[in-house]
């Protein structure tokens, strides 16, 4: 494993991830030291799952593992609880009928 | 100085990790009887039976024929036993012959032309065991690691599948290249959102141009049917285990091959070379289908990684289950072989990489998986889709 560990509690990849992951149930208000500042989980993040380290505004990237991951499908808020319902993939989308490489690799 | 284990040398020069008597049937019609003298033979037979094989195009039959054919040379083979209806267009002996190129002794079965299932049980009984006086009694050799062929598998993948048991595969991978051997992953809809890095990694131009075709074949299949990948990736127990895109699953999915150059990328159940490196395979996603394409290509042990828990093995390979999650590990130690969940508790990646690979080495060397203490077993063989060859035909374009 490469990345930080914050407080025993979640995984930062690398320095360029916008997003850290959980290794513990953490309830909604958990405090996280992040060094320069204390992040307060919004709502309960589960084992594995993933918040926001900074606040994301809508259509901005996603970024975890220091790659793009998704877009923001809604604004999200250092703290919120990131997965399917506010992250989308931009890849894959047979539905969309993108162009012929699929999306952006970045 | 580079490890040893001890394996079966085969004429074709490659080494066997195991040395069962396959039974192979060539259609779905003949698979009850090679599951029946299989399991009435003992351990030492091992049956592959699939649902394949008859009113299939030729290009799907083809590929049917490869796979089979690979598994029958696959090194951990010491002997095979091909059973057809007899109605097939696969017919036993053209497969037999495909087998016998390895150099190891090969036997056919007619159930038509025995007369029936009755008589077929107790023919193929005599023949399984004439195989078995034939091979059973060879016995394992030393063998440099540089031999060793390793498939790496995911599936039930979590978030601590790219965090902990991926990297840990990774680097055993990376141990396994660096000593002169051959790894190959594959899953070529878990390549998409990461196929940049594996593109950046290719060996060569043409590895990279192969590569880029083979993801977007899959992108165009998706495309072609209407469908949303994210239907199917991640799936709903991924998303459940926090994986939100394709992309993120893709990150962590790559990661089990480790850092070395891509030094190439063959198709479904084609040859995988020893000595290789990492070499990719173009396989679905689905993790059985996924592993018998790499046992096909030559694999003789698979490594599994499970962040949500699986159970499955192959009937030719043992499967290594490698988990990096701690409630899995706990929950499910009765079909996990190691414990990669130690990397979250601060266990450093190179020691439980080093952890990996040592058990690789002692599979390889007799010692039994969960999923072979279990006879967990699955075989199945990747169709390719009447739409799909009419499409986009059944070769990658660069």
């Amino acid at each position: 494993m490469k990345g930080d560990v914050l407080d025993d509690d979640a995984l930062v990849m690398t320095v360029e991830d916008v997003v850290a992951t959980a290794i513990d149930d953490l309830d909604a208000g958990h405090e996280l030291d992040l060094g320069d500042r204390t992040l307060v989980l919004s709502e309960a993040v589960a084992f594995g799952h993933k918040f926001a380290l900074v606040d994301v505004p809508e259509g901005e990237e996603i970024v975890k593992y220091g790659e793009v991951i998704g877009r923001a499908s809604e604004p999200i808020a250092a703290g919120d609880w990131v997965h399917v319902h506010n992250c989308e993939s931009t890849r894959g989308r047979g539905d969309l009928e993108v162009g012929s490489d699929g999306g952006e690799p970045a | 100085m580079v490890p040893t284990f001890t394996g079966f040398r085969r004429d074709d020069g490659r080494v066997g990790v195991r040395n069962h008597v396959a039974v192979i049937p060539t259609s779905v019609a003949a698979s009850s009887i090679a599951s029946r003298v299989a399991s009435e033979a003992g351990a030492w037979a091992r049956a592959t039976p699939h649902q394949m094989g008859t009113t299939q195009p030729d290009e799907t039959r083809d590929q049917t024929e490869r796979v089979l054919a690979g598994v029958g040379r696959n090194p951990n083979v010491g002997a095979a036993l091909v059973v057809e209806l007899g109605t097939e267009d696969i017919d036993a002996e053209g497969l037999a012959d495909r087998i016998a190129r390895s150099g190891k002794p090969v036997e056919t079965l007619s159930i038509r032309e025995c007369g029936g299932t009755l008589t077929a049980l107790d023919q193929g009984a005599e023949r399984a065991s004439d195989l078995n006086e034939a091979v059973g009694n060879v016995r394992r050799e030393e063998a440099d690691a540089s031999e060793l062929v390793f498939g790496v598998e995911c599936g039930g993948s979590d978030a601590t599948s790219g965090i902990a048991a991926n990297p840990a595969v990774g680097d055993a991978c990376d141990r396994l290249v660096e000593d002169g051997g051959t790894a190959c992953f594959s899953e070529t809809p878990e390549f998409i959102g990461a196929e940049h890095i594996l593109a950046d990694r290719a060996a060569n131009e043409e590895v990279r141009k192969r590569l880029l075709a083979f993801v977007e074949r899959r992108e165009n299949l998706a495309k072609m049917m209407g469908v949303d990948i994210r239907g199917a990736q991640p799936s709903p127990g991924n998303k459940e285990g926090g994986l939100t895109t394709i992309e993120e699953k893709s990150l962590g999915a790559i990661a089990k091959g480790g850092t070395s150059p891509v030094n190439g990328i063959v198709g479904y159940g084609e040859d995988l070379p020893v000595g290789g490196g990492l070499v990719l395979m173009d396989t679905p996603g689905y993790d059985v289908e996924s592993v018998v394409g790499k046992v096909a290509g030559g694999a003789q042990v698979v490594a599994f990684t499970t962040g949500r828990g699986s159970t499955t093995g192959n009937p030719i390979a043992p499967v290594i289950k490698v988990t990096g999650n701690p409630k899995t590990w706990e929950r499910m130690s009765n079909n996990m072989d190691v414990n990669a969940s130690t990397i979250i508790g601060g266990e450093s990646l190179p020691t439980v990489g080093e952890r990996t690979y040592d058990k690789l080495l002692a599979i390889a060397d007799g010692d039994p998986t969960e999923a072979e203490r279990r006879r967990l077993e699955e075989f199945a063989i990747n169709e390719i889709q009447p739409n799909e060859i009419g499409e986009l035909g059944t070769e990658v374009r660069t």
